[in-house]
């Protein structure tokens, strides 16, 4: 790989910087030391294998571009070398040989990014026995990780792929109040999960409040109100400060094998949490919730990264804005529970005007298909409620907004030289309905192609099971 | 603003039509049944269309909508909606949309069971709806094999009465998965219990006299459900039937030959399979266009391009949101069916008079004609863009406030101040 993992990077400037680091993962007890042999650091468990899949260098010219970063250029030039943007503007200087792409008419754009999906978790088919998104059997699961859970034959990926999505964060679902580890994924065809995990993401945390948890665990042993729910939080990252203080000790004091202690997986996460290495994904509806959950948040040091649904964002984006937390919203869900009743189609755009990052998410295999669709919906809300929306901006929310909230923006999000080659090919303006995805890169590899079958990829389930022309 | 809004929603819910006459002039009129007629006029008086095209003569004292620049078409027409019915998917106190007959030990048949009294013309789901241009709905019963018999509104009245097109405009079943309880946990299971229920209301007719002295055998469903399927049996009401599976809708086509039934398929999801069966059998499909992920066993051969496919075939098609809450989003499903191969004028009439000939109101509804009821929308650009804006709603030849619950709150919370949360 071309980078060291993001957790990697952080452990070891901290290690060089105090001295110290976050208890990586343990190799299993080995027989004693000596004490002046400290315990080496693990490397991170069920590491990345993605490999980008081969590129030729390509420019891309006649194009409207949409950096995604600020400038529109009409007539543009995107130039993808070694899978980097190596350059974009008016004119471009390219190196001799280069594969030239005529996107005239179209419109280029960097790669739709989702941070809220089940694909592979909740896969199609959604029969029982694909039904891995919920470990509903405790309200604290922080110790599954969903990339645990990954069926890389979703067909859905597929799906997405056609829609533009180059990445997505896969998260359990919210049936518990710590869901377990989010994971950060490629969106290319693999065998594996770790074949599609972007490199050096940070793990997120899936948490939940309101209904769901209340609904599930009400008639199980609890919590069956809010203030359950929040009661039973905190106890839980009680436990993870006294566990992260546990194994900072050790490590302060020479990491001796014979004193490491006892490794728990649900404490690792929440730790990782308290020490900033993974992020919060919270999923909650109302604004005196999220309200809440910034209180915990600030009660025991750490940050939201970001709500999620959030129907009632707009009631509290001043308070999003004032702490730096994004709002991963949809265009128009409404009605199906209490919490998510007091909807307007204008929260996206009004949390956007209020400083906040807006994202626009999916939650839903068929909605990741069409983000594009879905912000064209929230920016014609927010014009009406009176909000300047540019369709830059705009674009920001299925793009560079979203890898901010990933933790992954220094490497996608945007058109800009340096940034991963994750580019799309739009038939025409991505705000319009008619228009469809024509081409898109992941590393600057074609990884998909409207116009040629054999960039179209399908998954395992789809062989032999389906009519040829089904899934289109 | 608002307040005066509000008060003209309420006039709108309170009193009976006032007499009216409404003028839209200078706008680009797509009639559908006709090309479009630019700087066109729509005349509207008395609820009614009485005149549109070039050069119309304004009636004086009529009321003008300037419609210069923007596009003026027939109210959307949305062919598979629970409205009225609902107001929280999940708080059960408010659905009225499924006849508990399905519980155990449940016939699985509510064919007597027609919603029109549960529809509340309150609901705060059918302003948000209207608002964005679906200006008729048809709403439906749903569960079991037969959920019972739906009704056309349109979305504007005080009592179901006035919201009224056709009660019942037909009868909803489902032969899909989501009934396999009702044949035992077999498709044959389901087909052999629906032939058994019209082979019981065809006999029940044969003998009622009998039925009444207690003569008969006994019959599988009850007496009220027998005889509600006598129009159905008489291929007078519609039977419409959420089907999915290629060899499943081919199923119900062949129950629909052996008792002579009119049929409509709901779903339909790889009806594009089976596309020359259904053109042969004369029978149309409400198609959800974003649909293209195998879910379930029964949608594998799901694809974007099932409307395009089924109208090259030459099948008759609406198309649908399959949603309640966002019924608004027919517009978009329309939109995408012209992204995936149907042409503009063919997806703009799968949402407005293919659904009204499918439900044999097509005399009233789906198009700007003289004569026809005054559903009328004014947008600033084409219908199924999504960036286009809903500018004016006329429903039954009275312009609709643009309110709605949803548009309330944004404004309530348009800005936040040091009296945030302390407002009238």
């Amino acid at each position: 790989m071309r980078r060291a993992p993001y957790a990697l990077v952080l452990a070891a400037a901290a290690a060089c910087a105090q001295g110290q680091a976050r208890p990586a993962a343990t190799p299993p007890a080995a027989p004693p030391r000596p004490q002046a042999a400290p315990q080496p650091r693990a490397p991170a468990p069920f590491p990345s294998t993605y490999r980008p899949f081969p590129s030729t260098a390509t420019l891309i010219r006649g194009g409207t571009v949409m950096t995604a970063a600020g400038q529109v250029i009409p007539n543009g030039q995107v130039l993808m070398v070694d899978g980097k943007i190596a350059a974009v503007g008016a004119t471009v200087d390219a190196p001799a040989g280069v594969t030239v792409v005529d996107a005239t008419g179209k419109y280029v754009t960097p790669g739709v990014i989702d941070t809220h999906s089940h694909l592979g978790v909740y896969p199609s088919p959604g029969v029982q026995a694909h039904s891995d998104g919920n470990e509903a059997t405790s309200p604290n699961t922080a110790e599954v990780w969903a990339e645990h859970s990954v069926w890389p034959q979703d067909p859905g990926f597929i799906r997405a792929l056609e829609g533009g999505v180059t990445t997505m964060q896969i998260l359990p679902g919210s049936a518990n109040l710590f869901g377990g580890r989010s994971v950060v994924l490629k969106n290319v065809p693999a065998r594996t999960a770790q074949e599609m995990k972007f490199p050096g993401a940070p793990y997120g945390l899936k948490m939940a409040c309101g209904e769901n948890p209340k609904r599930v665990y009400g008639n199980r042993g609890g919590p069956s109100t809010r203030m359950g729910e929040i009661a039973a939080d905190r106890q839980a990252w009680i436990r993870a400060q006294a566990y992260r203080e546990k194994w900072d000790r050790w490590d302060r004091e020479g990491r001796q094998a014979d004193k490491m202690p006892d490794r728990d997986l649900e404490l690792e996460t929440l730790a990782g949490v308290l020490r900033g290495e993974i992020l919060v994904h919270n999923h909650c509806y109302r604004a005196d919730e999220m309200a809440q959950m910034m209180d915990m948040a600030r009660e025991f040091g750490y940050r939201i990264r970001s709500f999620h649904h959030g129907v009632e964002a707009y009631k509290v984006r001043d308070l999003l804005a004032r702490d730096s937390i994004a709002g991963s919203l949809w265009a128009d869900w409404w009605g199906f529970k209490m919490e998510a009743l007091d909807f307007t189609r204008a929260n996206l755009a009004l949390v956007f005007e209020a400083g906040a990052r807006a994202i626009v998410h999916s939650d839903d295999p068929t909605g990741i298909q069409k983000l594009n669709q879905e912000a064209a919906k929230a920016v014609e809300a927010g014009r009406e409620a009176g909000v300047t929306i540019s369709e830059n901006d705009a674009l920001r929310w299925f793009t560079a907004n979203p890898a901010w909230a990933l933790g992954i923006d220094q490497w996608v999000g945007t058109l800009e030289p340096g940034k991963n080659a994750d580019v799309v090919i739009w038939s025409g303006n991505p705000f319009s309905v008619y228009t469809r995805a024509d081409r898109v890169y992941i590393d600057g590899a074609l990884m998909f192609d409207r116009s040629d079958p054999r960039r179209r990829p399908r998954t395992d389930f789809e062989v032999g099971l389906f009519p040829a022309e089904a899934g289109r | 603003m608002r307040r005066l809004a509000l008060s003209a929603a309420a006039l709108l819910l309170a009193g009976p039509a006032a007499a009216q006459t409404i003028a839209i002039t200078g706008g680009t009129v797509y009639p559908v049944t006709g090309a479009p007629i630019p700087n066109g006029t729509v005349v509207i008086r008395d609820g009614r269309i009485v005149a549109v095209g070039a050069g119309v003569a304004i009636p004086a004292g009529a009321q003008r909508i300037d419609a210069t620049g923007k596009w003026v078409t027939p109210g959307l027409f949305e062919s598979s909606t629970n409205l009225g019915l609902t107001e929280v998917s999940q708080v059960d106190d408010t659905n009225d949309f499924r006849l508990n007959q399905s519980q155990e030990g449940g016939d699985q048949v509510a064919a007597a069971f027609n919603v029109s009294d549960g529809i509340n013309p309150r609901s705060m789901v059918i302003p948000v709806t209207r608002i964005a241009g679906v200006t008729t709905a048809v709403s439906r019963p749903s569960g079991g094999l037969i959920a019972g018999q739906a009704i056309a509104i349109d979305l504007l009245g005080n009592r179901v009465e006035d919201m009224t097109i056709a009660s019942p405009v037909a009868m909803f079943a489902s032969l899909a998965e989501n009934s396999r309880a009702a044949g035992n946990g077999a498709r044959a299971g389901q087909t052999m219990r629906l032939r058994e229920v019209l082979e019981d209301a065809r006999a029940w007719a044969r003998s009622r006299e009998a039925f009444e002295r207690g003569d008969t055998r006994d019959f599988s469903v009850s007496r009220l459900d027998l005889a509600a399927l006598q129009p159905v049996l008489a291929g007078r009401l519609p039977l419409a039937v959420e089907v999915h599976r290629a060899s499943d809708i081919q199923s119900v086509l062949r129950i629909g030959r052996e008792y002579g039934l009119k049929l409509v398929i709901v779903g339909g999801t790889e009806a594009w399979m089976v596309a020359d069966d259904l053109r042969r059998a004369n029978v149309p499909v409400l198609v959800k266009v974003l649909a293209n992920l195998p879910e379930s066993f029964e949608v594998l051969g799901a694809t974007y391009e099932n409307a395009a496919r089924l109208r090259r075939a030459g099948v008759q098609v609406a198309i649908t949101s399959g949603e309640t809450f966002k019924a608004y989003n027919i517009r978009q499903e329309a939109g995408n069916a012209v992204a995936y191969g149907l042409p503009w004028e063919e997806a703009f009439r799968a949402v407005t008079l293919a659904p009204a000939q499918i439900w044999g109101v097509a005399d009233r509804y789906g198009s700007l004609e003289a004569g026809k009821v005054a559903n009328v929308v004014v947008w600033s650009g084409d219908p199924l863009e999504l960036l286009t804006r809903v500018e004016h709603v006329i429903i039954r030849g009275r312009e609709v406030p643009l309110v709605s619950r949803e548009t309330e709150l944004r404004d309530r919370y348009r800005h936040l101040d040091q009296n945030r949360a302390y407002r009238p």
